[in-house]
């Protein structure tokens, strides 16, 4: 069970990095929501004793990689936000979607700047509002994210943790 | 399940120590750039995600050749072989030159400029950050690359590599916020420094003062100082020149040449630099094939008998025109 479990997470996970490295026209690219974030966001609710920090950790390390950012940045801010969605599961499964989204909003916004933070201690930090539009689009898209990913989850059979 | 009670506090302690590695991760990554070991074992878990992102633009590519009219081939192959005569007499005129200009360094017992080595590297379709400009090579530490190896395209310069993987390989542009070229002007000589800008269209030419003969329409050429990219491979045009006299230098932008945004292969370069770097037997002469062929020999040994390398390099290049 809990290495089907994990097969899902992880493929669910693949896709996530796909997405966020793929391809898209100029006028998009700073819309993209932070689909790893916004994945391991709904696997920390759905299976905290599975998906913990050190997971989130290392997608994190695969993110700073992937961006060619100083190792650690991106680690840092996906850690904290799935440390606080694995704190606060049980209360975020119970409030209807619009509100869970408002939550993610907030948590999207907390890894966005310490991104940003890190990005200026080193010197080259982004310019422009447009740095937070993943955060909005990534909250927007949260109500489908979360119903697709339970179907997923459903669909395979696997139940949420308590 | 079995963990409920030991979840929270256990979550907790797991945090702090990653928040304490991961501020150790960034200063030591930031401070000392030591991380090449970790950043190569994760690009391995890496590159299948970016070898499928990259696969239907390969099918794509692969699909046009394959399935392309037998007409439109031929048409092809007949267009390639008009630009292939064309080079070809081009480069018949510089390999007299390139000869001519060898026995001259010869003459001067200057260190023989060495032909460079390339290589073809494609571009794997992968969107990195929005804000840095990076790109992601097919070719890695296996093909040889390695770090701060500049790449090129047929327009010109590109950027060079920052971070070298087993198959991949990432390259920094040049128009990326931390990047700047040593530069100098083609017409004049007139050395520069050109900084990226976060822009994919300009680059910014800092450090040149109000007096400079310096025109919007100059080519820009590295001048090799940085002992990085080889030098008088063409980089951009200049577009725009804003003179503020409250300021102590001119504004000046650039327009890269090299085709930054739609460029699918690249070229890597090897330096003869980067092999053997040889301090105190730098190339002295920093001026254009064609010049040098066409100054007297004497004047040139002149030079370079009574003068420091680089100051040789500066008035032999500024007496070209």
């Amino acid at each position: 069970m809990a290495a089907s479990n994990l097969k899902v997470a992880s493929l669910s996970l693949f896709v996530a990095f796909m997405l966020t490295i793929m391809p898209l026209p100029e006028w998009v690219v700073e819309f993209r929501p932070d689909w790893v974030t916004l994945v391991l966001i709904y696997w920390a609710m759905a299976l905290p004793a599975k998906t913990g920090v050190t997971i989130a950790w290392l997608a994190g390390l695969m993110l700073d990689v992937s961006h060619g950012a100083i190792l650690g940045q991106h680690a840092l801010g996906l850690m904290l936000v799935v440390y606080i969605v694995h704190i606060q599961h049980q209360r975020l499964r119970v409030v209807s979607l619009v509100q869970q989204a408002i939550v993610i909003f907030f948590l999207l916004l907390l890894k966005q700047l310490i991104v940003l933070w890190v990005s200026g201690m080193v010197g080259h930090a982004p310019v422009t509002w447009l740095y937070f539009m993943p955060t909005l689009t990534g909250a927007m898209l949260w109500p489908w994210i979360y119903i697709i990913m339970r179907d997923i989850r459903r669909k395979f059979g696997y139940r949420v943790d308590y | 399940m079995q963990t409920l009670f030991l979840r929270g506090p256990s979550a907790t302690l797991r945090m702090i120590i990653l928040v304490i590695i991961s501020l150790a991760l960034m200063t030591a990554d930031h401070r000392w750039k030591h991380l090449d070991a970790v950043r190569n074992t994760l690009s391995y878990l890496l590159y299948p995600v970016e070898y499928v992102v990259d696969l239907p633009i390969r099918l794509y590519y692969w699909s046009e050749e394959t399935l392309g009219t037998h007409q439109s081939l031929i048409d092809e192959n007949r267009q390639l072989r008009d630009l292939q005569l064309q080079s070809r007499v081009q480069l018949q005129k510089l390999d007299i030159l390139e000869k001519e200009n060898e026995r001259l360094r010869r003459l001067l017992s200057a260190t023989p400029k060495t032909t460079e080595d390339h290589l073809i590297a494609e571009i794997i379709a992968v969107d990195v950050d929005p804000y840095r400009h990076f790109i992601v090579l097919n070719k890695g530490s296996i093909d040889g690359v390695y770090k701060g190896q500049p790449i090129i395209d047929a327009h010109g310069i590109m950027g060079q590599i920052v971070y070298v993987n087993a198959m991949t390989s990432t390259a920094m542009l040049v128009t990326d916020v931390s990047h700047a070229i040593p530069v100098q002007i083609d017409r004049t000589g007139q050395r520069s420094v050109a900084f990226g800008t976060g822009q994919t269209d300009y680059l910014d030419l800092r450090h040149i003062p109000h007096n400079a003969d310096i025109r919007v329409g100059d080519k820009l050429i590295s001048s090799g100082l940085g002992e990085r990219f080889p030098r008088n491979y063409p980089l951009a045009v200049i577009t725009n020149i804003n003179r503020d006299t409250g300021e102590t230098f001119i504004d000046v932008r650039a327009e890269p040449l090299a085709q930054l945004d739609t460029s699918r292969e690249v070229l890597l370069v090897w330096t003869q630099n980067h092999e053997k770097p040889t301090p105190g037997l730098e190339q002295p002469v920093a001026q254009p094939v064609e010049q040098a062929a066409e100054e007297p020999v004497e004047e040139l040994a002149e030079k370079h008998a009574e003068e420091p390398v680089e100051e040789a390099a500066e008035e032999s290049s500024d007496g070209g025109e």
